[in-house]
């Protein structure tokens, strides 16, 4: 591997991303899967580094889902999409952060056909105001949260008390690094590093100290893609996908992966299970499996938070293996216990993976 | 006669007109960028088809280019080419020259490979261009990876910088398929257990013997020819190269682990090619090479009166054509030169 | 803490599908290096489908492409081959049109022999 290769195409890829002053739009189903990860990245961007970040309880979903699914059409998607720049506008802020890669994905595909195609937006201001009455302004810079992450990636990194190292071992730890396609695929340009050698989760490992991995399956979808997983019959077709990635990861022997994309994140996840009962296959050393972990996770664990707060029992894939190899020090005990000490119930055991209690 | 050309140049088409005007008793000027003349033809090793060294060709090349009224100037840009009273006035920057008529023969360049970013190159060793491949053949022996590894396969990317929408080029440089091919049957030479693949998307063999190439790589030397383009190229664990290629002819994805990838990169108009014609206010075809004032019936002038053009800057072309083009050019010239216009 | 009996494995609606990329490093192509010795013809072809066009089978059955199951061959896809193989009628038109002169008739003689072999574990 030629690194500066790598970097000559990184540095034809940079974007623009704001300073301060954003606007928050939540994701759908991430709270669901993967609580703690929201409440983290607010946590390091408004308690830690003091920026401005607000969102606004009327916001609903961008649609984002319905649209892929062919259930919303694309004139309502803009037109939903239109009312949360509205929100945004009337709160007076300009610069929008996204949660979810398919909303940034869909907002970014959304401003680029109303920049080619005026009369589109125009007829998407009509139907606001019959709608709702609300008047908008286009966002004047729009990232995703794992972008927010990458700009202030040094800074977390000073104010953090851990680091991607194996404690006993003092080695880097080895990250796949994996990235939402609705990142850069469809625009290169929108994401940092373009579409082949995206850099915007390579930057956060290497400057917390990890090292990353470039496997041959790395380009590939995880398989989510909204609408074949769906319908129960078509998800052979995702879980082959995720299988794809992970036999061609397995002679590298990751760490862990990082993901940005909340639907990748579950594929990987869940996936690992799914394939573990189905075929008895594990993709790890002692059918460990291989932790996966949202950007804001890694970030929250390097600013040295506790993994329980951060939502990392939620995992199916067990993280202790790899919070013992970071050295790392969380208490067992409390694992399934919520705030008030009461127990929140525990799942049941697997029958491959291994599962710690 | 006392007319002067000056050509910019050194390459196969403007060595070999300097070699002819000379014959025809002009005075000639031949300025070349490099340190020798012979342009990218000291890059190959054999040429296609008969596998015939180069330097026979550069010898051939270099013989003609002698005689008092022969002038060569190596490591010499041209910076500016001006009209003066009926001919022309062209300064390198350290001296100026005049002349009646000039030559453009600038030449192309090959594609930067590194903008095609699925492929790899200049991140992953083991993927070379055919240049690269061609100089290794020069040097003579076995064909090693950049670490030193004896390949076990190696794999041919057609098409690479041609014939593609996305950066920009939508024309076929003509001669890298039987290049490929050439080197194809090269590679077995020297590496005769290992397993070599082309994969094209078209096999243009226009060429008389081009097709007797084609038979004796698949016949003698079983090469093995997949048609589909490559995708994309990723590192395995061990540096080896994954690439996924579409079979068309079976209608299935294929993947497969070569150990060697080489990209047959295209022809591009030269940074000289562009250059000289933006100073001299050259019209360029939509692909930017230089445009010549009939596409049938005279390539060889320009929009400008007295400036003439040959070779590959204004497309692509194998070598013997070169040659005829320059002799061609030579033709053209010596009619213009003995014109009698008043005023000229 | 732990619910410790196994759970039941669910009916999941689904199975893993099947990669369908010819994966050349894995497959055996001791079949086509046979054919490749005793008919070396073979090596000529260049996929041009003048063999299936005229093909009595192609024109009547299912599926039958001479030019594709050569294709197959030579990466090493033996089951296809095996499903369809058998149809072939030896008519030979296939031969008179091939523009390389490669002999189909011979070829498929040999793959049948070859397939044989293999199934019953014989050296090739």
């Amino acid at each position: 591997m030629i690194i500066e290769g790598k970097k000559t195409v990184w540095s034809q890829y940079q974007k623009n991303i704001a300073d301060d002053h954003y606007f928050y739009i939540r994701s759908c189903i991430r709270q669901n899967l993967w609580p703690g990860s929201e409440t983290a990245f607010l946590r390091i961007i408004r308690d830690e580094l003091r920026k401005d970040v607000i969102e606004d309880a009327n916001h609903t979903t961008c649609t984002g889902i319905g649209y892929h699914t062919d259930v919303v059409p694309i004139e309502t998607t803009m037109t939903v999409v239109a009312r949360l720049f509205a929100l945004m506008t009337e709160r007076g802020y300009e610069n929008m952060i996204t949660s979810c890669i398919t909303s940034f994905g869909v907002i970014t595909e959304i401003l680029e056909t109303w920049h080619e195609f005026p009369e589109t937006e125009a007829r998407t201001r009509e139907f606001l105001k019959k709608a709702t009455g609300r008047k908008f302004k286009v966002p004047h810079n729009l990232a995703h949260a794992s972008d927010i992450i990458y700009k202030f990636r040094k800074e977390i990194k000073e104010k953090g008390t851990r680091s991607l190292v194996n404690a006993n071992t003092g080695e880097k730890l080895r990250v796949v690094e994996h990235i939402g396609c609705h990142y850069s695929k469809m625009f290169p340009h929108k994401g940092i590093g373009g579409a082949e050698f995206p850099y915007v989760l390579i930057g956060m490992i290497e400057d917390w100290g990890g090292e990353v991995i470039d496997y041959p399956e790395r380009r590939h979808c995880c398989g989510f893609g909204f609408r074949q997983y769906l319908v129960k019959a078509n998800r052979g077709f995702s879980i082959a996908c995720t299988k794809k990635k992970f036999e061609s990861m397995e002679q590298f022997k990751p760490d862990f992966i990082i993901t940005n994309c909340p639907g990748c994140n579950y594929f990987l996840d869940r996936w690992q299970y799914v394939i573990s009962e189905m075929e008895g296959k594990t993709y790890s050393e002692n059918n460990d499996g291989i932790p996966i972990l949202t950007y804001e996770e890694v970030a929250g664990l390097v600013m040295g938070y506790d993994p329980w707060d951060l939502g990392m029992q939620m995992h199916q894939v067990g993280v202790e293996p790899l919070l013992d190899k970071m050295g790392v020090d969380y208490d067992p005990k409390k694992k399934y216990l919520d705030k008030n000490g009461n127990s929140m119930g525990s799942p049941e055991k697997p029958n491959v993976l291994n599962f710690c209690c | 006669m006392n007319k002067y050309v000056f050509i910019v140049g050194g390459g196969v088409a403007g060595a070999e007109a300097a070699s002819q005007l000379l014959k025809l008793g002009f005075n000639v000027t031949l300025a070349e960028k490099e340190s020798q003349v012979g342009g990218k033809l000291n890059q190959w090793d054999r040429l296609f088809p008969s596998k015939r060294k180069s330097t026979e060709v550069a010898r051939f090349l270099a013989e003609g280019l002698s005689g008092n009224n022969f002038r060569l100037l190596l490591n010499t840009d041209i910076l500016n080419i001006e009209r003066t009273n009926g001919g022309f006035s062209i300064s390198s920057g350290t001296a100026k020259f005049q002349a009646d008529a000039v030559l453009i023969a600038t030449g192309y360049d090959v594609f930067d490979a590194r903008i095609k970013e699925e492929y790899g190159y200049g991140i992953y060793e083991n993927v070379i261009t055919s240049v690269e491949l061609e100089a290794r053949f020069k040097e003579g022996g076995k064909i090693f990876t950049p670490k030193g590894q004896e390949p076990k396969r190696i794999g041919f990317v057609h098409c690479v910088g041609s014939r593609d929408e996305k950066v920009g080029n939508h024309y076929c440089s003509q001669v890298c398929c039987v290049t490929a091919v050439k080197q194809a049957m090269e590679v077995k030479e020297v590496l005769p257990r290992s397993e070599v693949f082309c994969f094209y998307m078209d096999l243009r063999m226009f060429g008389l013997q081009f097709e007797d190439l084609y038979r004796e790589a698949q016949e003698k030397w079983g090469v093995n020819f997949i048609r589909g383009r490559v995708s994309e190229a990723a590192e395995n664990i061990d540096g080896s190269i994954l690439i996924k290629v579409e079979d068309t002819l079976a209608g299935r994805p294929l993947k497969m682990k070569v150990d060697l990838l080489v990209l047959m990169v295209g022809f591009v108009p030269s940074a000289g090619t562009q250059n000289i014609g933006k100073i001299l206010n050259l019209e360029f075809t939509p692909e930017k090479f230089l445009k010549p004032s009939d596409e049938h019936i005279d390539t060889y002038s320009t929009n400008q009166k007295g400036v003439f053009i040959a070779g590959t800057c204004k497309a692509p072309k194998t070598i013997t054509d070169t040659f005829a083009d320059a002799r061609a050019a030579v033709l053209k010239i010596k009619q213009y030169l003995e014109e009698d216009v008043p005023g000229k | 803490m732990f619910q410790e009996s196994k759970p039941k494995i669910p009916e999941w609606g689904y199975g893993i599908n099947k990669d369908r990329q010819i994966d050349f490093d894995r497959n055996d192509r001791r079949l086509a290096e046979y054919i490749r010795k005793y008919e070396p013809s073979y090596k000529l072809c260049i996929s041009c489908g003048a063999c299936t066009a005229t093909c009595t089978t192609a024109n009547l059955t299912d599926f039958y492409n001479i030019r594709r199951l050569n294709v197959f061959l030579m990466r090493g896809e033996i089951d296809e081959i095996n499903k369809h193989i058998d149809k072939c009628m030896f008519c030979g038109k296939c031969e008179l049109v091939c523009p390389r002169g490669v002999n189909t008739r011979k070829v498929i003689l040999i793959m049948k022999e070859g397939i044989k072999k293999i199934k019953q574990n014989e050296q090739l």
